[in-house]
């Protein structure tokens, strides 16, 4: 984040519980509303099963779940966020979605350090913008995409 | 100026002919005095010449160039045909096929092909006194003072021949600007405005070179043309960053003669059949481009996965017609679902491929082995129409090369063995395709030797595969199978044939992960059948829908025995393992809705829904809640996040847009 020259980050902010978390556009192939998940036993808790996105079978991870809230039954504003890594489509359930924000690079702080928290990775920054502070997440980490990566480095 | 895109049309179509020239010279060693042959062969090998050419694969052109002289010579009756001239150029053609193989795998194509152009010329020269030392002036090229460009034998007969039909030969020198950033897109787009003008014949440096920008500012050209120089000299110009052009016209008789007199060479008749080859060429090309046109897979796959959405679609459709219930919305809405229908044969037909493409370079290798061992055989081979899908045909060659030389090595004895056994001295091998039902069978019969029982038990047994119990109760397939379980092998002596008996077993599992199975049949003395199970189509399976609680599963069909309803008090207790005793089996009932954890919503009736399904000689019954039906899905992969979940194969999607879950059913049979 030592940039020497101030660049804007686009980025989708969604909500979770009463904070706002964001991740950059790029990453981000489309929101869509919720819809019947079919659900894959024997994974992980957060990973709520996989849903037909435009002919692709798309895995769906409770946001929530994943990052240690209560989970809450899917209203009217909950969106599905179908984020693209690593050439994989994965859909982020939030609890709403509706703004695209520009911030600038070097009013990305690291976060806070908090003793006694456990370490929390996914995080890769947070931003006060006015009166509102957005968590910037780090989506490999949240989706333990490196454990992923493992994997598949040693089967190959 | 060849992109990537030409290279693979070249190595396709090289490989094609490779194959027409393997076919046909097999052809031809049965039937030495068919000179159609030799014609078809001839052809092949000159289309084989004239693209590697163009394409700057000197070596490949080289020694197509001579064997063509040496079937010229055969065609003209000049050179009789003899094994040994068969042998030689069998040789020609593999190192043909290594050297395009290598292109292929990203190499140069280079390969030291000067031994095998000498054994052509010898037989060239040897009985057609005619052609002599066409090779020697070959390679005492020089270059002629005029242009810097040199010629072979090939190009000379090319511009002569359009000097004959009254085309003007060309020489031109293209000056770039000395600020020309993208030198090689220059020389691109001069190569498509002369292309479009007539045809070159030739330039200095290389093509490859000229790719590479491994040149100045300038670049020389010989093309053949009916235009004027002046149009296309202004046409040349048009190309921004050219700097100047020079045009004049190039006689063959100049060059020959300026080379002629730097080396002291004899001068050399310009084998005829080089240029007149050059009309059949174009015609046989445009004979290709009617029939078929070659499409990327990937493109296939992405008609596919938007004809999936489309029949999505199609369903709510249809229910909303049905809600609505207006006649005409009706009408159409019907129309539009046979429609679709026809257009999901036709995309799944798209990808189908006969089996022609693996079976059709066998003959070849056959003979080779059949050499290499000292054994007669003669290949038969049954149903080469039957057809696959392409994901099948590309990973079924290597299993079946694997099995055939096999049946080869350790099937067919020697003659002198087959005679004292009273057998005929040619042994047999019949390779046999057929569909049948969903699935493609693939049969590869030998009457050789057989399996010999009693020696893979012992086998088995030393290896510590099986206990002397089991070996007792085996059944006859089930002793033969051993030979594909991994390590395993009966052949006394090593051979480079069919290698180490590492290699069934692979062979097994390669015909298993493309949902495939393998048995052997064998009679001891009268020989054995490696019977090869296939699905269809690797994308499109028959499924049973069922429910469990209300989630929905699709079973493959493939791997179901039947279904039941069985009462609960049918159900017995062994071992704390719920069987049934299934029409006088013992079957383990295993229920779904423990393996998947399935939230229990729907109270249990008194009697059990069960699906029997099969691995091997082992059996299960899945208890569901209820069956749905069967339908044809489209296989999808759930993608690299979700990976290696237990039981689920895959996924699909059905017509309601929702996505089904596929069982894995192997895996819940222990």
């Amino acid at each position: 984040m030592a940039e020497e020259i101030v660049q804007d980050v686009k980025v989708i902010v969604f909500q979770l519980k009463n904070e706002e978390y964001a991740v950059p556009v790029t990453q981000v192939g489309s929101i869509e509303k919720m819809e019947h998940i079919t659900r894959v036993p024997n994974t992980e808790n957060f990973i709520k099963g996989v849903i037909n996105m435009r002919g692709i079978v798309t895995p769906i991870v409770d946001l929530r779940s994943r990052l240690g809230l209560e989970e809450t039954p899917a209203d009217e504003n909950t969106r599905i966020i179908i984020v693209d890594l690593a050439d994989t489509s994965i859909g982020l359930i939030v609890d709403a979605a509706n703004d695209v924000v520009d911030i600038p690079v070097d009013k990305i702080e690291e976060s806070p350090q908090v003793i006694g928290a456990i370490d929390i990775d996914y995080i890769d920054g947070v931003v006060k913008l006015d009166d509102r502070l957005i968590i910037l997440l780090d989506l490999r980490k949240v989706l333990k995409f490196h454990e992923i990566e493992q994997i598949k480095s040693i089967e190959n | 100026m060849e992109t990537d895109q030409y290279l693979d049309v070249f190595i396709e179509e090289s490989k094609e002919h490779l194959q027409a020239l393997n076919q046909h010279l097999l052809e031809l060693e049965k039937q030495p005095e068919d000179l159609s042959l030799v014609n078809e062969i001839f052809r092949s090998a000159h289309t084989l010449k004239g693209m590697s050419a163009t394409m700057g694969y000197q070596d490949l052109a080289n020694l197509t160039h001579q064997m063509e002289n040496v079937l010229d010579g055969i065609r003209n009756h000049q050179i009789k045909i003899n094994p040994d001239i068969l042998d030689v150029v069998f040789e020609a053609v593999d190192s043909l096929e290594e050297m395009v193989v290598d292109i292929e795998s990203g190499g140069t194509g280079k390969k030291e092909v000067s031994e095998l152009v000498r054994q052509l010329e010898a037989i060239e020269s040897g009985e057609a006194v005619l052609q002599t030392a066409a090779a020697v002036a070959e390679e005492t090229e020089t270059n002629n003072d005029t242009s810097g460009i040199t010629l072979d034998e090939f190009e000379l007969a090319v511009l002569r021949e359009s000097e004959e039909k009254g085309y003007q030969n060309f020489y031109a020198k293209v000056t770039l600007r000395e600020d020309c950033m993208l030198k090689a897109a220059r020389v691109y787009m001069v190569f498509e405005v002369l292309e479009s003008l007539g045809e070159i014949v030739k330039s200095n440096p290389d093509v490859s070179q000229l790719e590479d920008e491994a040149f100045d500012l300038s670049f020389e050209m010989l093309f053949v043309t009916q235009k004027s120089m002046d149009l296309i000299k202004e046409k040349i110009l048009q190309v921004s960053e050219v700097d100047a052009v020079s045009i004049q016209d190039y006689a063959v008789d100049t060059y020959k003669q300026a080379r002629d007199s730097t080396a002291e060479t004899k001068e050399t008749p310009v084998p005829a059949n080089a240029a007149k080859q050059q009309e059949t060429t174009g015609e046989k090309k445009a004979q290709h481009s009617n029939k078929t046109i070659r499409v990327n897979i990937e493109r296939l796959d992405i008609l596919m996965n938007l004809f999936e959405e489309l029949v999505i679609d199609r369903g709510r459709l249809e229910q909303i017609a049905e809600e609505v219930k207006h006649p005409e919305l009706n009408e159409t809405v019907e129309r539009m679902a046979r429609i679709s229908g026809d257009l999901q044969s036709i995309v799944l037909t798209m990808r189908m491929v006969s089996i022609d493409q693996v079976f059709n370079r066998f003959p070849r290798m056959v003979r080779q082995l059949a050499k290499d061992l000292n054994k007669k055989i003669d290949l038969q081979i049954e149903g080469a129409e039957t057809e696959l899908d392409r994901t099948v045909i590309d990973e079924i060659g290597d299993p079946l090369v694997h099995l055939i030389r096999n049946s080869l090595d350790h099937g067919v004895e020697t003659p002198d063995v087959r005679r004292k056994l009273g057998k005929t001295e040619t042994g047999t091998i019949k390779l046999k395709a057929y569909h049948s039902g969903n699935h493609v069978f693939i049969n590869i019969s030998d009457d050789g030797a057989g399996i010999n029982r009693k020696k893979v038990t012992e086998k088995a047994i030393n290896n510590g595969l099986i206990t002397k119990e089991q070996a007792s109760i085996m059944t006859d397939n089930q002793v033969f199978g051993l030979i594909m379980e991994s390590g395993f092998s009966t052949a006394d002596t090593i051979s480079d044939i069919s290698g180490r008996g590492v290699g069934l077993d692979v062979v097994r599992n390669t015909i298993e992960s493309l949902g495939g199975a393998i048995t052997i049949d064998s009679e001891e003395g009268k020989g054995s059948t490696f019977s090869i199970e296939l699905p269809l189509t690797l994308s499109i399976i028959s499924v049973l829908l069922v429910e469990i609680q209300q989630e929905k599963y699709a079973v493959p069909l493939s791997s179901i025995i039947e279904t039941a309803i069985i009462s609960k008090s049918d159900v017995m207790h062994v071992h704390n393992q719920a069987v049934i005793d299934f029409r006088g089996r013992v079957v383990p009932l295993v229920s779904l809705k423990d393996v998947f954890q399935v939230p229990e919503v729907i109270e249990e009736t008194d009697h059990y829904s069960v699906v029997i399904i099969k691995k091997g000689d082992k059996s299960a019954g899945l208890i569901v809640d209820g069956f749905i039906g069967q339908q044809e899905i489209v296989l999808k992969s759930l993608g690299n996040y979700l990976t290696d979940i237990f039981a689920i194969s895959g996924a699909t999607i059905l017509g309601d847009g929702q996505v089904a879950l596929i069982i894995d059913s192997n895996a819940l049979i222990k």
